[in-house]
Parts: C-alpha cells; structure tokens; sequence
C-alpha cells in the first residue's frame, strides 16, 4: 500500500495550521493591509473554478500534449453549478451531475473516457 | 450530515486518483480541509509537483485567516494550548456553528465549539472518507458511474459557494478562463496556478462600491465539507 503522499498531506498540513492558529494564537492579525485580506478571500473561488475548468475543458493525450475536450462533463458540470446557485445544496448538485453522466453514457450519447 | 457525504465523496475521488487507503485518510486526519483535499487530488492527478500543491494549498486555505482573526476576541481566556488544537478543527462549518453560536449566547462557549468541530465535523469526515475510499476500491469501471465528473462537479459548487459578491464573481470566472487558456498552451497543472493567482488579482480591480464586501461569517456556505 502506497504511504508517498503522507508526506504531502504532512506538507499540506505544514502550510494549513498556520493559517488557521495566527489568528487565535497571536494577536494583531488585523493590522495586516486590507488589500491582502481582500486578496485571500479570492483565491478560494478563483483556485476552485481554475481547476474545475482545467477538468473539464482540457485533456492530454499519449502524445502529452492538451488540448480543448468538449463533452458532456460540461453538462454535468453546468448543471451541478445551476443547482447550487439556486438551491445552496452541494450534494444535490453533485448528485445531479453524476446522474447526467452516468444516463449519457448508458444510452450511448458519451464516450466513457479511458 | 454534510460532512459525512462529503467526506465519502471525497474518499471516492481520492481513490479514483489512486491515493491509497492510507493516504486519503492521512489527508482528512492531517489537513482536515474539504476544499484544499480535493483540490489535491486534482493536484496529484494532473501531475503537479509538490511544490506548486504546496503553495495553492497555503492560497486556498489563507482565507482561514478570516476566520481564526474573527474568533479570537471570544476565544481569548481560552488556554494556548487548547487554543493550538482549536485551531486544527477549524473549518468553514466550525466556524459558522461557532461564530453563530457565541453570538446568541452573547459569550464563548468552548464546549460548544468542541462539539461542532469534532463531533458535527471531523468525526463524519474521517469516517466517511474511510468509507468512500474503501467502496471506491471496490467499483471496477469508475467512469461508467460517472465518478469522474464528482471532482469538476464538486470545485465549481464549492466555488460558487464561496462567491458572495461582484469580486468573488469575477475572481472565479477569470481564474477559469486563464487557467484554460495557460493549461493548452503549457500543461494544465500550470494552468490552474496561473488562473488561481491571476483571478484575485483581477478581482481585486472591481470597485468596492460594486462588490458586495462579505464578512467571514458570509463566506461560509452551509451544507458543504469541511474547508
């Protein structure tokens, strides 16, 4: 059984505890600039969209090399988006994405990527 | 009840990138962070070196700064030490369970927050994600139950969870674009570094006056994993 990534989530750990303990370990964090609080509190939406884009819009073949992907993941993906804009349910979107999936490739419409 | 199903889709997609059972269970017990953890297992199955895992792991959970900086007026007669392990429980749900829960009482209430982050939160994750990773070990053909949509699905509702303003908006939408856009002409584990620093900085340019300035209570999404 692989333990390779342990170090990772270590690592991970090693940069996620500090974010979380400066504040109640040290006072003064809100002396810090505005503009870097603003900064910090766009990163989670941007890092998430940038990788659900990536997932979906592009793949790399056995040539290395990427290129575009249209399919019906964007579907899926567009609907989940949908569902949790208007309903505020994450699980129900994802339930919903899977669901499209999982019909489009049963009755043919999709490929099953390898 | 979040945490549970999330945790168990989080334990399905890390196996379907190949984390063993070890390994999946080591990030939800040591970085305890829904966002981030999925984030990695993006990371990983892209190929991105540690490195650049690392420094967009430390970006996406800054924003727990917001949070630790919000509780500690309340938290202060706690004990350091006790404090210290606070801090590892503190997620987006902690928070919001906490925040709103000191507020009407008007005071702090430690055991209070105990029982929202371990027993409301980090109890179901690990256990869930046990549970996802082990099951996921046993489906043969992931693709034909659409396990690999789970992961894009999960970002983009996460994403628009934490969008409360013009800023977020244009932040997550830019951070798409660019990161498509670098990963066909690159790869796309430099994609999503680039579209993850790029779109702040964007964001950042839209007016105060048109953003919708959020307090860290807002940012918090109810019904997500743990963050």
């Amino acid at each position: 059984m692989s333990t390779n990534l342990v170090l990772l989530a270590l690592l991970m750990l090693a940069v996620t505890y500090p974010t979380r303990a400066v504040g109640l370990l040290t006072p003064g964090l809100d002396r810090l600039p505005k503009v870097a609080f603003d900064y910090l509190q766009l990163v989670g939406p941007a890092v998430l969209a940038a990788l659900a884009a990536v997932s979906v819009m592009v793949i790399v073949g056995d040539d290395e090399v990427p290129a575009f992907h249209v399919g019906v993941e964007w579907v899926a993906v567009f609907v989940c988006l949908v569902v949790v804009a208007r309903r505020r349910n994450l699980f129900l979107g994802l339930v919903s994405a899977v669901a499209i999936v999982v019909i489009a490739r049963a009755a043919g419409l999709a490929a099953i990527p390898s | 009840m979040s945490a549970a199903g999330f945790g168990f889709v989080y334990g399905l997609s890390a196996r379907e990138a190949g984390f063993s059972v070890v390994e999946a269970m080591a990030m939800s017990t040591l970085v305890f962070a829904g966002a981030a953890q999925f984030a990695a297992v993006g990371y990983v199955a892209s190929g991105l070196a540690w490195p650049g895992i690392i420094l967009l792991t430390a970006l996406l959970n800054a924003r727990h700064l917001l949070y630790s900086a919000a509780l500690s007026p309340w938290l202060r007669d706690v004990s350091i030490a006790r404090r210290a392990v606070m801090s590892h429980l503190l997620t987006d749900e902690a928070f919001a369970l906490s925040i709103n829960h000191f507020r009407r009482l008007g005071r702090a209430d430690e055991r209070g927050y105990w029982i929202g982050a371990i027993g409301a939160t980090f109890i179901p994750w690990n256990l869930a994600t046990l549970a996802g990773v082990l099951i996921g070990a046993q489906i043969p053909d992931p693709a034909r139950f659409g396990i690999d949509v789970i992961f894009p699905a999960a970002m983009i509702g996460l994403a628009v969870g934490l969008v409360t303003g013009r800023r977020e908006l244009v932040a997550a939408i830019v951070g798409g674009g660019v990161a498509v856009v670098v990963a066909l002409s690159t790869s796309p584990a430099i994609g999503i570094v680039a579209g993850g620093i790029v779109g702040p900085l964007v964001g950042l340019v839209v007016p105060v006056g048109m953003a919708a300035e959020a307090a860290p209570s807002d940012v918090v999404r109810p019904g997500g994993p743990p963050s």
